[in-house]
């Protein structure tokens, strides 16, 4: 291979061995049943927030804490895990999670999204069509989508029971009053099987349409919070609407000066002083793929 | 009008119903209704029925029990002892105390109003007066942004305030435009009952005359029937068909309002009518 960005993660990754005094994915089996149990009930019950007792772990809230001891509690030594943030594999915060895995569960790590069988992930979901068996783990800052309108706990619960959610609207409805469209860009709120209202973490409006009945299942972790939820395989999740103003995911006029897509997710960047701007892919490997795809078909040809 | 077993009132007539012959129905029913908070302060033994359409007005000085009165009432605390029975649509009188959470919210949201004495205790202050109108409406599965800015619209116009504040935020209103905006907010899922906690005591006198106004106004064209809780004899005389007077946690005198303010009975009454100023 080329020295692509996307071959480097790999490398520092497999350089990381594992480290036999972690017990097999750093959190002791009890913790690890605790977790499966509420994830269990989260899968039961979809769109329900269930409470677990969450683990210090090394590193701060925020940084994916949640995320982490989802992943941990559901690996097992033939797991394939890939992580991403914001859409790349080689950001800060993926490669030290891949690297943390490798250290703590010998796991194998890859980039690719076909070959994991397991995908962390923080702000995005891949590009790549995910499939049965594959398990997308979603690190959430804050998991209660009612908490902007209400800051007591008891009450979001009762609200969430008696599933009073007009509220929620009274949200879209301040966004079209102020800006003639629903301007929430991300962590579009969503209803899960009919039922719970859920926050699907903070990935843009963009991805929302990919959790409805996607084949893969879906798991919420919210390390501070301490809270798992889970859209099971073959869910309905719908984006909150109004009649007159339906759901609409974002759309550009540009397509990725990269690989030339106009189905992916682009983020813009600033190239330089004079603020030249470029759109890019956010799913670098989806990016790359795609590029040497194309670099493929043209030595290809005679 | 008829005053409740409870209470030492007179009997007296019943506001004019639609259909004549049969006797009309309490639309709301409190029998022996006590809530105390620590065993001495709060309310005891109310009962009284409110008809259809129909205004009570509950008075008394502060602490004399009259806003845990509300409270019981709606439901926002739950009565130590008594019954409230409310008048269902589709459903005739049910006790409250055989409802689930649902129901009652449901009912809370729907059926009922209730005005804050602040403006800003029944109002979300941080978004605009349109979705503060429209919110209950969503509530209830409104789901279409033109209907429910239409209905947020009307509400205002016929709350007397400029529909071009429509996307206006309530903390930059006045005091008797908050008021009414709460009012707006209640009303527009056309409640039967509506509960006031002293609607115009934060109010000075001339925003006051305006507010009873427009409230006489829609109590008369709506068919409400209203609780509303004041210390304002004067509130009472311009609103209320009937009157309670409470002290002391008990209802020492209760009948038309005309009667108990021209002729009071009751010791405590007498006090309280002949202390207005004049």
């Amino acid at each position: 291979m080329t020295a692509s960005p996307a071959s480097a993660p790999a490398a520092d990754t497999a350089a990381v061995a594992r480290d036999p005094h972690y017990n097999f994915g750093y959190l002791d089996e009890s913790t690890k049943r605790m977790l499966r149990r509420a994830l269990l009930k989260a899968v039961a019950i979809p769109g329900y927030q269930v409470p677990f007792g969450g683990r210090e772990m090394p590193l701060p809230y925020g940084w994916g804490t949640g995320g982490i001891q989802v992943t941990a509690s559901i690996l097992g030594p033939d797991d394939v895990l890939k992580v991403i943030d914001q859409g790349s594999d080689d950001t800060t915060n993926a490669v030290n999670i891949r690297r943390f895995f490798a250290r703590v569960a010998g796991v194998a790590t890859t980039t690719s999204t076909a070959a994991a069988t397991i995908v962390q992930t923080r702000h995005r979901i891949p590009e790549t069509p995910l499939r049965e068996g594959q398990i997308m783990v979603y690190q959430v800052p804050i998991p209660e989508p009612l908490r902007w309108l209400e800051p007591s706990e008891t009450q979001t619960r009762t609200m969430h029971a008696l599933a009073e959610y007009g509220g929620m609207h009274v949200r879209l409805y301040e966004d079209i009053a102020h800006h003639g469209r629903i301007a929430t860009t991300y962590d579009y709120p969503v209803i899960v099987n009919g039922r719970y209202m859920m926050r699907p973490s903070p990935i843009p409006k963009f991805d929302n349409p990919k959790l409805d009945m996607s084949p893969a299942l879906m798991l919420f972790g919210a390390g501070r919070e301490k809270r798992v939820y889970a859209v099971p395989p073959y869910t309905c999740v719908k984006s909150l609407d109004f009649d007159d103003h339906p759901f609409a995911i974002e759309r550009w006029d540009a397509c990725c000066a990269l690989c030339g897509s106009r189905e992916s997710y682009l983020d813009e960047i600033i190239m330089d002083d004079r603020g030249t701007r470029q759109h890019v892919c956010s799913d670098t490997e989806y990016c790359n793929d795609r590029r040497q795809r194309a670099d493929a078909g043209a030595e290809g040809r005679p | 009008m008829k005053a409740g077993a409870y209470t030492d009132g007179a009997s007296a007539r019943v506001p004019a119903q639609g259909d004549a012959g049969r006797a009309p129905r309490p639309l709301l029913s409190a029998r022996e209704l006590t809530l105390t908070w620590d065993g001495v302060h709060g309310c005891r033994d109310v009962g009284f029925d409110l008809y259809p359409g129909e205004v009570l007005c509950v008075v008394g000085e502060s602490g004399s029990g009259k806003s845990t009165l509300l409270q019981a009432l709606s439901w926002q605390a739950r009565p130590q002892s008594g019954r409230i029975l409310y008048d269902m649509r589709g459903r005739g009188p049910v006790d409250l105390a055989d409802l689930d959470d649902a129901q009652r919210r449901l009912l809370a949201r729907t059926d009922w109003g209730y005005v804050h004495q602040h403006a800003r205790d029944g109002l979300r202050m941080q978004v605009s007066a349109g979705a503060n109108i429209a919110e209950r409406l969503m509530a209830l599965g409104g789901r279409h942004y033109g209907q429910l800015r239409g209905a947020a619209t009307h509400w205002l116009q016929r709350m007397e305030i400029d529909p071009i504040r429509l996307d206006d935020a309530p903390r930059s209103f006045s005091g008797g435009m908050q008021q009414r905006l709460q009012i707006a907010r209640n009303l527009v899922t056309a409640p039967r009952l509506v509960f006031m906690d002293e609607p115009t005591a934060s109010l000075d006198v001339s925003v006051q005359a305006r507010l009873l106004d427009l409230l006489r106004g829609l109590v008369a064209d709506l068919g409400l029937a209203a609780v509303v809780v004041t210390h304002d004899l004067a509130v009472a005389r311009l609103l209320a068909h009937r009157t309670l007077v409470m002290r002391g946690g008990r209802v020492v005198e209760s009948g038309l309002t005309d009667q108990i303010l021209d002729d009071p009975q009751h010791a405590y009454t007498q006090l309280l009518v002949s202390s207005i100023l004049r």
